[in-house]
């Protein structure tokens, strides 16, 4: 019994080994850029979010490996190197992540990682990416705390972070209603829903300070039964309804809620609401506030970028992109044009496309990359995305919010008004509470 | 209740100072610490968050062998990693060997509490009890932005007992591990040789008949159930400590239902079981994500049913059936 | 209208449908002493079933009616599918293990129906809204309500009434009580045990399945509704006592006007107001309300 342990053992280690030095080989070769992607394949994230950005980067890299993205973004994969994904389901927990995500940079060889939807796994993988010194993309989770409570150079976030979606609500909400009174709100029972619901309740406060706070109801996180607390929300007879559900949760709140005239008596927000535009037809109540965390999906403005992005998803879906499609593109190509930035320096500083094709074996290293990547501005599907907070490793969009109105049976959306980055998102150096608090100046 | 045939340990003769596992043991942490610092770090990051569930599922192992099966192991696990999270959030304590101790003492704490109710029950209301007291503190703990509710929040080490981790973090935090882990083996196994251990089969055979002998059942459950609570404690302080992060879902119930899974795939038939449990797992479970993203649940499981079906034993019962053999 | 009434009606709500989830679990283990953790996956089978029925029911354009038949049908489906497949092809193999291994047995279960479910109807919410709107509602107060919830309760009661009859008045209910309470004798004076196993996991699954089928035009169907569902099911029975048909239906009960009464009054607990009463109920009652007295084997 011992011998066949230590045998055990000692196998288990020269396996090990030889995939070591194995590892070592493929590393010096960049014949091909390995991007490892992660994202929710199971669970209920991944219907609404997971898989939507699993096709879009799929197309996304299809396309890039056939040149067929519009200017800027026509060079082959990056710089003339074709990309090859390696997709990783999200589920699990931070403990498995992060020890997926080990495994993605020595094991798979990963040379750069896109990915994360949970705010937990992005708190939990940056100082990991930054420890094994691996340049990471951020491209769907909102929680401020990542470049708020710390600073990293390996990591960035090409999305713009969740405190602009309740600010926005709030500027639009009194821009339509001047008069509002009181407010409830009827979130999930974890961070995003704690997070969403405090800042708008901060932000009401902040800018409507004779507003008062009805009701705050928390149910779990997919406990998809809501008679109880529907009722304690139509007692509450709030002006305004807030709410940052979403999937599965928000499906069955607006099938339970509707027929029981819920949105009848109060102005409902959906912070989260764009996905499912398509998907609740009867069931959104026309008048109903709507964001896409973001200029994206119904509130891109109009360029070459987005109809490609519409193009190219259609390949994969049978439904337009949502805002994770989008969030999945500003990752790419953010990566994409700093990746491009540097190859470009690296090249002597002139030339092109046809120069980069020319060498697609020479890549930038990762400190030429972070340095072109801090503070980049670049073109997406949603609009300019400029790295300007987190010491340049934070993107910053505008935003925007609209009013749902059925047109033939379809849900469209009017009265879409655009709020600029400043007057949305805290500057350098302030956290978001305190920043709502203090009035939101710019 | 029987989670096992009539345990092994019953059978074997009292052990002596220095046996076949205590060997086997020694021999382990000589390989791990030196195997160690050439491993990929994918590997012995790998090694190391196995090794400290293999802590975790060791103390499953002695109320397994009292015949209870705990549902709510994340309960102690979960303390142990906020323990040692809060000491470093708080406090800014970044000390391994501090952080350890305050993940055990919490744990072990919290246990001696609940043991005093916990010891009466007994089968699937021991099971049901203690994924109840696992769910309060998921509850409570989503329930306390301060700590970052589901998100969780980031902890650091910098010194261990004083001295300066540095560049070899990784490998000083995988020679802690190894360390922990082995010290937990060996103790275990001592304790499982006693007198106090040997009750423990006694009691999952027949409780009455230890009470007929003059021996306190709830005591002896109490006390073991401490050790578990405390093993389970430490094993979280390491994974926190290696992953760097601690959150909630590590009190939610499919967290001690994967402790369950590992300890049911090892068998109880050694203390060196729950380790290659967990390694194997962790294994089966990280290869099945990545080449097979959409399917690793269905791996999972079926491993399950064919290890329960060919192996009742566990799966170091295929060791102990070669050696009859 | 006074908040009590909205409690009280929100209550009643709630709690038939933690009992119609609970029932089913209830059952096979009152029989089989299996706490069966797929129960939860069958309650997903049979809301996927429902909306495959139902969608295509209404697809056909058949009258709308009949929908409510096809979410019925649909949960028999699943049982007479789900059931024999999983008690003669797994379950079989497996009695005579310990309680805890069983619970692992259907775990694994659980984990490979999760990817299976996936595999056949994708990760996109799938719903069957129609049902639900049928009806229309009717007002309390100035609360409105959906009959839908009405119906519900309806069947909740007539499951819990007609499973009452059964065991009590009939002579197949009188050989189920003979096999609960000792399986080895059962089979001594001549019962078929096996049959009546086969028999109780179908019937179990397909109370699985129809608690989904009913939920599904309430809810979107989508991964991942299995696993909530586990958990408050759990925690009706155990409250209720494990394998007692009074014992869920009493701890249905008390967990849906906890919760109704924690929604309305202190939003901040209901997260864990389920699992607080269960642990209160077991520290007080170490077996649930309604366990049967053991004998102490030596």
């Amino acid at each position: 019994m011992g011998k066949m342990f230590v045998r055990a053992v000692a196998g288990l280690a020269l396996a090990a080994v030889a995939a070591y030095s194995g590892a070592a080989d493929a590393q010096q070769k960049r014949d091909k850029i390995r991007i490892g992607f992660v994202t929710f394949l199971s669970g209920p994230a991944a219907g609404p979010f997971g898989v939507p950005a699993r096709l879009a980067a799929e197309a996304i890299v299809e396309q890039l490996n056939a040149g067929k993205v519009p200017a800027p973004y026509d060079t082959k994969g990056f710089g003339g190197a074709p990309l090859e994904l390696v997709v990783i389901d999200e589920a699990g927990g931070t403990t498995k992540q992060v020890s997926e995500f080990r495994s993605l940079v020595s094991r798979q060889n990963v040379d750069y990682v896109i990915g994360y939807i949970s705010s937990g796994d992005c708190l939990a993988i940056a100082p990991v990416a930054e420890e094994m010194k691996k340049v990471t993309v951020l491209f769907d989770c909102g929680t401020p705390r990542v470049f708020e409570e710390a600073s990293y150079r390996y990591v960035f976030r090409t999305r713009p972070h969740a405190t602009m979606d309740a600010v926005a609500a709030v500027r639009y909400l009194l821009e339509m209603k001047p008069a509002v009174k009181t407010y409830g709100g009827i979130n999930q029972n974890y961070a995003w829903g704690q997070d969403s619901w405090n800042d708008f309740d901060l932000s009401m406060k902040a800018l409507k300070p004779d507003a008062t706070v009805t009701t705050s109801q928390m149910p779990k996180f997919g406990s998809g039964q809501y008679g109880a607390e529907i009722s304690a929300l139509l007692q509450s007879r709030s002006d305004v309804i807030h709410s940052s559900l979403w999937g599965g949760d928000l499906e069955a709140l607006m099938m339970q809620a509707v027929p029981r005239g819920l949105f009848r008596r109060s102005q409902l927000i959906l912070v989260a609401g764009e996905p499912y535009l398509h998907r609740l037809g009867a069931n959104m109540p026309d008048g109903t506030i709507v964001g896409a965390r973001g200029t994206h999906g119904v509130f891109a403005p109009e360029s070459t970028l987005n109809t490609w992005l519409h193009k190219a998803y259609r390949t994969k879906a049978d439904h337009d992109p949502n805002y994770p499609a989008y969030s999945v593109a500003l990752a790419f190509l953010g990566l994409k044009a700093a990746f491009e930035k540097a190859k470009l320096e690296q090249l002597g500083g002139k030339g092109g496309k046809e120069e980069m094709e020319k060498a697609p074996g020479v890549g930038p290293g990762d400190e030429q990359l972070i340095a072109a990547f801090e503070g980049l501005s670049f073109d997406s599907p949603s609009g300019r995305a400029t790295m300007s907070l987190g010491k340049g490793h934070q993107a910053v969009m505008g935003t925007a919010y609209g009013t749902t109105k059925r047109v033939g049976g379809k849900v469209t959306v009017t009265n879409i008004k655009r709020y600029p980055a400043e007057a949305v998102t805290p500057p350098e150096g302030m956290s978001s509470p305190d920043w709502i608090k203090g009035g939101m100046k710019k | 209740m029987q989670v096992n045939k009539p345990s092994q340990s019953l059978k074997r003769p009292p052990a002596p100072g220095v046996d076949r596992t205590t060997l086997m043991l020694v021999g382990a942490l000589v390989i791990l610490l030196a195997v160690g610092p050439i491993l990929p770090r994918w590997a012995m990051f790998m090694l190391n968050v196995s090794l400290s569930w293999g802590t975790v599922v060791l103390g499953m192992l002695l109320l397994m062998r009292t015949g209870l099966v705990s549902f709510g192991t994340g309960l102690y696990y979960c303390l142990g990693a906020y323990a040692a999270g809060a000491l470093h959030h708080f406090y800014g304590i970044a000390d391994v060997a501090v952080m350890l101790a305050a993940s055990v003492a919490v744990a072990a704490a919290v246990a001696v509490v609940l043991g005093f109710l916990l010891a009466k029950y007994r089968d699937i209301f021991f099971a049901m009890l203690s994924l109840a007291f696992s769910m309060i503190l998921y509850g409570l703990l989503v329930k306390t932005s301060a700590l970052g509710s589901t998100d969780g929040f980031g902890l650091s080490v910098k010194t261990i007992a004083g001295f300066p981790l540095g560049e070899w973090e990784r490998n000083l935090m995988f020679s802690t591990t190894v360390v922990v882990a082995f010290c937990a083996a060996l103790g275990m196994h001592r304790y499982l040789s006693s007198h106090q251990g040997r009750l423990a089969s006694a009691i999952r055979d027949n409780e009455l008949r230890v009470e007929y002998m003059g021996a306190s059942v709830r005591r002896v459950i109490h006390v073991n159930y401490v050790i578990s609570a405390a093993l389970a404690g430490a094993g979280g302080g390491l994974v926190g400590i290696a992953i760097g992060h601690v959150d909630p879902e590590m009190a939610f119930w499919t967290t001690s239902g994967e402790f369950v899974f590992i300890a049911i795939l090892a068998g109880t038939g050694s203390v060196l079981a729950p380790f290659l449990g967990a390694i194997i797992f962790e294994t089966v479970r990280s290869f099945a994500y990545e080449y097979s993203p959409n399917t690793w649940q269905l791996i999972l499981g079926t491993t399950m049913l064919l290890v329960i079906m060919f192996l009742p034993g566990g799966l170091w019962s295929i060791f102990t059936r070669r050696k009859a053999a | 209208m006074n908040q009590f009434l909205a409690i009280v009606i929100d209550g009643i709500i709630y709690s038939s449908w933690l009992f119609i989830i609970a029932v089913g679990l209830t059952l096979i283990y009152g029989v089989m002493k299996i706490l069966n953790v797929a129960h939860g996956s069958l309650y997903a089978l049979g809301a996927y079933a429902a909306t495959a029925f139902g969608g295509y029911w209404l697809a056909q354009g058949y009258p709308p009616i009949g929908s409510y038949g096809m979410l019925v049908l649909a949960a028999v489906f699943v049982g007479l599918v789900a059931g024999p497949l999983i008690e003669r092809g797994l379950l079989r193999l497996m009695y005579g293990k310990d309680e805890v291994v069983l619970v692992l047995v259907t775990y694994a279960v659980f984990l490979i129906l999760e990817d299976m479910t996936k595999l056949a109807f994708g990760v996109d919410p799938l719903s069957i809204p129609e049902p639900y709107g049928l009806l229309g509602s009717f007002e309390i107060g100035e609360l409105m309500y959906p009959t839908y919830s009405l119906v519900l309760v309806l069947v909740s009661v007539f499951v819990a009434v007609a499973l009452a009859l059964f065991l009590g008045r009939t002579r197949h209910g009188k050989v189920l009580q003979a096999v609960i309470h000792d399986r080895e004798i059962a089979s001594a004076v001549g019962i078929n045990v096996s049959r009546v196993y086969l028999v109780t996991f179908t019937a179990g699954v397909m109370l699985a399945a129809l608690g989904g089928a009913l939920t599904a035009p309430t809810i979107s169907v989508q991964p991942g509704i299995a696993a909530e569902v586990i958990v408050l099911a759990f925690a009706v029975v155990v409250i209720g006592g494990l394998g007692s048909l009074g014992g869920a239906a009493l701890g249905a009960v008390i967990v849906g006007m906890v919760r109704a009464w924690a929604v309305h009054k202190w939003p901040e607990v209901e997260l864990f107001s389920v699992y607080a009463v269960m642990a209160l109920v077991l520290i007080m009652r170490p077996k649930g309300l309604f366990a049967a007295p053991e004998a102490r084997k030596i």
